[in-house]
């Protein structure tokens, strides 16, 4: 069971923002998106969320064109992060979290709901926030917020058993915003959903030592084209980065093992 | 509506905020049918409300109580769903515009609204031609809404940018529909005859002394719009999210917005066909209940609903008293209270910098 987009083109104003890509994501693994600003990362989530339709190709989940499920249907097998929300009502963060179980409240208990609630408050570090304004709150806290809803969302009606159908959980750009043990600590939440509670985790990074360290595979998009895609170790290597971002990268060794990937900083 | 165990918001305490201002509403509600012209003891108004309930075995003086059933009663009930139809269009506009200052008077639906009831009657006769009798009285209530369709339409079309909807933008898209809107009412209204068409004054600043035979369905119609309204306060809370979140939240994104505007606007139309425009009840009563309730809309709209109707009671018992013998046009009262609330909350918005 999967999340896939088959040979997908996507188009705004003329212009193709995605062409002829097909990408995959399977029950249980972490799939790092990567590619210079402007190639199409966000876009491609939100086709793979349903969200935009495509001009050409079809997107299915579990097997089931997006375009033509009920986007209830979508919700209950699919969580989004998003990039950044703006809401100016002010709603408590508990209360922000609770949202994420709207899918399930025709099915749901409030006993369940709470306890998968408080679950995600504390696994996305938030406890000493949960009675505050969403409003008040600084970038980096409101993406733990809106991680935590993700999770409540993903978690579905089975909580920690496996679940009967594949479900799917989108990052967009997930660590921005947060300082680097939160960035490290949200990386963590998300691969162990995809290792014990089989979640396909979809994750677009820009830390290459991130995308080495946390996922699975890795998909690279350049000007809206996909340029490679395959396992992290056979994709994540310094030649090809370097073309990408068009910008030197180099492999350093680590005195722990394996290799570290730095950027040069821009010389004069 | 029952209240879904999801949510954090104790319901024990929201419900009894709503039981509160239901109580709050029946105490406005027998005052305001005590004040007027001819000053009736409160306790003979309830007296007069135990007897017709059959509780009681005689009545009041028939003078008060003839008052009280003819004049005073039908006027207080139009005063009671216009005003639960207002609150609830403004909390339901505030969640789809996501945004707290939208108000149906401020951006110009109830100008629009009245733009098309008095185009309607004026000038109706000339487009419908030999079907006019045929529509009747539905006709105006029906031109309303299409105005208030029209209005609202080209709000949201104009004043989004990049999926959100501007504050600032929508205000002064507002000030230029009401000019507009405004523009016709005067243009019609001098061009119409004393038969066909009441005072400037009616459509400008309301009045609630009833309309003729169209009132009937009109205030049937807010009623049903209203019940309807109210059943949207989860998908309304999602919304507040944002559109990308409520759809990937499982809402169907387009088709709440489109039946939560259109319902919207036939509320406000028909509440503009029977009463003319009264400003500032849709957005003062849904602040006034999110200061208790918070913002979840579960909670909000209902209560947005009761609150003003409270309020738009108790405006009129006011109107009706202050300059007597006369009558203060009603939506002088609620803009005499509403214009000063409307600034305070601007420059609460604009310290927050949300405009």
């Amino acid at each position: 069971m999967t999340l896939t987009a088959h040979n997908i083109s996507f188009l705004a104003r003329g212009r193709y923002l995605l062409r002829d890509i097909s990408v995959s994501l399977a029950a249980g693994e972490v799939l790092a998106v990567l590619g210079p600003n402007g190639a199409g990362k966000s876009t491609l989530l939100k086709v793979l969320a349903g969200e935009h339709g495509v001009a050409d190709g079809t997107v299915t989940q579990n097997g089931h064109d997006v375009s033509k499920l009920p986007a209830l249907t979508l919700a209950q097998e699919r969580a989004v992060m998003p990039q950044a929300t703006s809401m100016t009502f002010p709603f408590a963060v508990r209360d922000v979290v609770a949202l994420g179980r709207s899918p399930f409240r025709k099915i749901s208990t409030r006993m369940h709901d709470q306890t998968l609630v408080e679950r995600a408050i504390a696994l996305a570090d938030i406890g000493h926030l949960a009675d505050r304004a969403y409003p008040a709150l600084s970038g980096g806290e409101k993406q733990r917020v809106h991680l935590a809803r993700a999770l409540v969302q993903v978690w579905g009606m089975d909580g920690d058993h496996a679940p009967v159908r594949a479900r799917f959980l989108l990052l967009d750009e997930p660590t921005s915003g947060l300082d680097v043990a939160h960035q490290h600590a949200l990386l963590s939440v998300a691969r162990r959903e995809a290792r014990q509670n089989g979640v396909g985790v979809l994750m677009i990074l820009h830390d290459f030592n991130q995308v080495t360290a946390y996922a699975d595979r890795v998909a690279v998009l350049q000007a809206g084209e996909m340029v490679a895609q395959g396992a992290v170790q056979d994709v994540m290597t310094p030649d090809l980065l370097s073309t990408v971002f068009k910008s030197p990268i180099r492999a350093i060794p680590d005195p722990d093992g394996g290799a570290v990937l730095v950027s040069q900083a821009a010389s004069g | 509506m029952v209240a879904s165990p999801w949510m954090h918001i104790p319901i024990n305490r929201s419900v009894m905020v709503l039981m509160f201002l239901a109580l709050g509403l029946l105490v406005v509600t027998v005052i305001s049918l005590g004040t007027g012209g001819a000053p009736i003891d409160l306790g003979d108004v309830i007296h007069h409300i135990l007897h017709r309930m059959g509780l009681m075995g005689t009545g009041i003086e028939e003078f008060d109580a003839r008052v009280l059933d003819h004049l005073r009663l039908p006027r207080i009930l139009r005063a009671i769903v216009i005003g639960a139809g207002l609150g609830l269009a403004g909390a339901v506009m505030q969640s789809l515009f996501r945004n707290p200052i939208a108000d149906p008077g401020i951006i110009g639906v109830s100008a629009s609204a009245a733009f098309g009831a008095v185009a309607m009657i004026v000038a109706g006769h000339i487009v419908l031609g030999s079907y006019y009798p045929v529509v009747g009285p539905y006709g105006v209530p029906v031109a309303a809404f299409a105005g208030a369709v029209l209005a609202t339409g080209v709000i949201r079309v104009l004043s989004r940018q990049d999926g959100h909807t501007d504050a600032a933008i929508m205000l002064l898209i507002g000030v230029a529909i009401n000019a507009i809107a405004f523009a016709g009412v005067g243009v019609f209204t001098y061009m119409a005859d004393d038969a066909q068409l009441r005072s400037l004054t009616f459509w400008q600043m309301g009045a609630l002394s009833g309309n003729g035979p169209a009132d009937g369905p009109a205030l049937l119609i807010i009623a049903l719009g209203a019940g309807y309204l109210v059943s949207l306060g989860t998908s309304l809370n999602l919304f507040l999210l944002g559109e990308a979140e409520a759809r990937h939240l499982g809402i169907e994104v387009e088709r709440l917005k489109r039946r939560a505007t259109v319902v919207t606007a036939l509320v406000v139309g028909a509440a503009v066909a029977v009463s003319g425009i009264i400003g500032f009840v849709g957005l003062v009563a849904p602040h006034l209940v999110r200061l208790v309730t918070g913002p979840d809309n579960r909670y909000v709209l209902p209560a947005s609903a009761i609150c003003g109707a409270a309020i738009l009671t108790g405006a009129d018992a006011v109107a009706r008293i202050i300059v007597l013998p006369a009558e203060l046009p009603i939506g002088l009262v609620t803009g005499i209270v509403g214009g000063p609330f409307f600034l305070g909350l601007l420059m609460r918005e604009k310290k927050r910098r949300r405009i």
